[in-house]
């Protein structure tokens, strides 16, 4: 018995040290994320106690609830986007302007990004508790369709969601009341069929992930890929999370194809699909849609990922410089995925109201296509004080913003894509569309 | 040369892979099977349980490469296996202590081990996840082929490309050596007949002098290795994710059980069939039938049986006809 005990602690030892030498480097990481993150939290104190002294300065209140999953799948990048959208209404608050000179307040509610129930109840309690006269959000297409019918349209609220990208968002019912400053993944569709033929390719294979992205992306990109004369050989569904993918890729292989498009996530089944179809030899180049472009996909596969292509939202307008460097004054990370377009959606609810000069959302709705859209002096991040100047005084203006944003159709953006190629080991740009 | 073709394209695409594949999944379905033999339960934390083995072997991978040391051509990980084994073994046996051994003096009914054994699954999955993270890990260093697509073309002039990875080589060789040493073990030592007579007839056994607690904890031992092999070689051909690990648990179960529970031939039989049917129904034929027909017979459509979607269905379905029509699994095993 003794030597057992003696037999279990010496093998316990020796794990505790395995874990230690890995431990290491992690802990380092941990302690850095820590101090980052208490910068974040100073700012961002510093950035309520303002809030709090411009609510008790006026007396007329504007309220603009904030619904983003912060808590759920999303919940890594949805701190940056709410702190870009208070950016929007700390700054509007700091000139004092809108509407005579009313303070705007945030208030927060977890739409989860998928539980549609949990996010419709929060957004009731935005709407009949606290009183919202508006709602940027919410982040994820599902919920956000559900926030829509649900509380939007029987109430009467204006929605305007930063990164609802599901094309059937562009014709559900929406009394007119909602808008986005994301672009419908049916335009990623067009704009990664224009960067393929713009490189003279023809024949393409085609797997998604079996969700509402992958299969409404994959869809919107086969039927613009053929309008335009291409061919896909096969459009093959893969899960995420699974054992294996040989079946998948053997079927992709035998369909043939100059490229494979991969419309599914870096860390998901696209990157266990993009290693099998190098290891076989089935594929070389892959075409890779915002889903899949990652550092960490490019890291682990390495070079033979060189050549590779595709596409994600971004611009080159000036307006996105201008933002970043905001965001790194206020303490958060504006190169967070939808953070600028937090920050436009927010800015865009708060100038429609000065333009309807109303804080009713019945009124408002009508000036937000406007507001977004030529003609008028354009507006970028900063400018916000001199864009309700401008409104007040009965001018227009073209509300530029982070993202270059243009509200087309149904009122969502036009969609800016920054086209991209990896080489060396690095995501590099070529150009914008 | 078209014949060859077709035939190099059949075996990347299909042979190598299922056969990996296949192994991987037996050496998982043994380990199931093994309990369900001897300790008579399903153990739904089997695929938790090859999450943990990994998990401290990555963690000793990473402090060799960090110490610098290496196998040269073959993967760190092969070293760093022992020490996962240790760890799992003694998890393992803690839990057994714990939990499942209040369960068998109180002589439950294996329905109540088999929630018994989802709960530790809940439990061991957290730990997995608490330990590591959710995310995705590539822990495989060395030489990454063995022969790749592009070399073999260069060699033979043939059009189409046979890659073998490292890992699959080993994944095939460690399977083969495994299960001769168990069959080995079971058959040929006093301790493996003892286990085999415990299985076969409990009070049987008791009456003979065997040691009930000593049969156990030598079971729990060899699922210990068998869980951990099973895990590393799957992530080293593949990844390490703990979320693909707990759903891996349903296609071992589909191997063991198609194999014949309680069956240890029966399981690699099994892992085989779940691997196969998976990767062959839904392949896709157009290209091995472009070379082996004549051009004027080269069908245009991708000549797919039915889209890959339907993977797991098909395995399921053999899965079903099998149970209908043997209900102890293709070897004889135990009835579920």
């Amino acid at each position: 018995m003794n030597r057992i005990t003696i037999w279990i602690v010496a093998i316990i030892v020796v794990i505790s040290a395995g874990f230690f030498g890995w431990y290491q480097p992690k802990m380092r990481a941990q302690e850095d994320a820590a101090s980052a993150a208490l910068a974040a939290e100073q700012a961002a104190a510093e950035a309520a106690a303002e809030a709090e002294a411009a609510a008790l300065a006026e007396a007329n209140m504007i309220k603009i609830g904030i619904i983003l999953g912060f808590t759920g799948p999303l919940e890594s990048i949805t701190p940056a986007m709410g702190a870009g959208a208070e950016m929007a209404i700390a700054e509007v608050n700091a000139a004092g302007t809108l509407l005579g000179g009313s303070a705007v307040t945030a208030i927060r509610a977890d739409s989860t990004c998928i539980d549609a129930a949990a996010a419709t109840a929060a957004a009731e309690r935005l709407v009949t508790s606290d009183g919202v006269h508006a709602i940027m959000g919410a982040d994820c297409s599902g919920v956000t369709g559900a926030i829509l019918q649900n509380v939007a349209r029987p109430n009467g609220i204006v929605m305007i969601s930063p990164s609802a990208t599901s094309p059937g968002l562009s014709t559900a019912e929406d009394d007119g009341l909602f808008f986005r400053t994301a672009p419908s993944d049916a335009r990623q569709g067009v704009v990664m069929t224009q960067i393929l033929m713009d490189r003279g390719i023809n024949v393409v294979a085609l797997t998604y992930t079996n969700n509402d992205y992958g299969k409404g992306l994959a869809d919107s990109f086969e039927a613009a890929f053929i309008e335009a004369g291409g061919t896909v050989t096969i459009s093959a569904a893969h899960e995420d999370g699974k054992a294996d993918y040989s079946a998948e890729v053997g079927a992709l292989a035998s369909a043939g194809g100059e490229v494979l498009v991969v419309a599914g996530y870096t860390d998901q089944g696209g990157k266990g699909i993009i290693q099998a179809s190098l290891d076989s030899g089935a594929f070389d180049t892959f075409v890779l849609p915002d889903g899949m472009v990652g550092q960490q996909l490019v890291d682990d596969i390495g070079d033979a990922l060189n050549g590779s292509f595709g596409q994600f939202p971004g611009t080159d307008s000036q307006g996105a410089e201008m933002f970043q460097a905001m965001a790194t004054e206020a303490g958060f990370d504006g190169t967070g995925a939808f953070a600028p377009e937090s920050y436009d959606a927010a800015a865009l609810i708060m100038l429609s109201m000065a333009a309807a000069g109303s804080s009713a959302s019945a009124d408002i709705k009508d000036h937000v296509m406007d507001v977004a859209n030529a003609p008028g002096e354009e507006i970028f991040p900063g400018e916000l004080a001199k864009a309700i100047e401008i409104l007040a005084a009965g001018g227009d203006i073209d509300y530029v913003g982070a993202t270059a944003v243009e509200l087309i159709g149904a009122g969502e953006s036009a969609g800016n894509y920054r086209e991209i190629e990896i080489g060396d080991g690095a995501i590099n740009t070529v150009r914008f569309r | 040369m078209d014949f060859l073709n077709g035939l190099v394209a059949f075996l990347n695409f299909v042979f190598v892979p299922g056969l990996a594949y296949g192994a991987q999944l037996a050496i998982g379905a043994l380990g199931v099977t093994l309990i369900y033999g001897i300790l008579r339960f399903s153990n739904f934390a089997h695929g938790d349980t090859m999450a943990f083995g990994t998990m401290v072997t990555i963690a000793f991978t990473y402090l060799f490469q960090n110490l610098g040391l290496s196998l040269g051509p073959l993967p760190t990980a092969l070293l760093a296996l022992p020490f996962g084994i240790a760890g799992t073994a003694l998890l393992l046996l803690g839990t057994d202590r714990l939990i499942y051994k209040f369960y068998r003096q109180q002589k439950a009914a294996p329905v109540i081990l088999v929630i018994v054994s989802m709960g530790v699954m809940f439990v061991m999955n957290g730990i997995v996840r608490f330990l590591i993270g959710t995310e995705d890990r590539s822990f495989l260093d060395g030489e990454r082929f063995i022969i790749s697509a592009r070399a073999f073309k260069e060699m033979t002039g043939l059009q189409e490309g046979l890659a073998i990875r490292t890992s699959q080589g080993l994944t095939v060789l460690t399977a083969v050596v495994v299960v001769a040493l168990l069959f080995w073990f079971l058959n040929k030592t006093r301790t493996g007949k003892s286990m085999r007579a415990f299985s076969d007839n409990e009070d049987l056994a008791l009456l003979s002098g065997i040691n009930p607690e000593r049969v156990v904890m030598v079971t729990w031992l060899i699922v210990a290795c068998l869980a951990t092999i099973a895990g590393v070689l799957y992530g080293l051909d593949k990844s390490f994710k703990p979320f693909t690990y707990f759903q891996l648990l349903l296609p071992i179960f589909a191997s063991a059980i198609v194999g014949g529970l309680g069956n240890p031939l029966g399981a690699i039989a099994g892992g085989f069939v779940i691997a196969f049917s998976e990767v062959t129904i839904t392949y896709a034929w157009k290209k091995v039938l472009g070379y082996w027909l004549p051009e004027s017979l080269a069908p245009d459509s991708l000549v797919q049986l039915m889209s890959t979607d339907y993977k797991f269905a098909v395995s399921f379905a053999i899965l079903i006809i099998v149970l209908l029509f043997r209900p102890t699994g293709l070897f004889k095993g135990q009835s579920v």
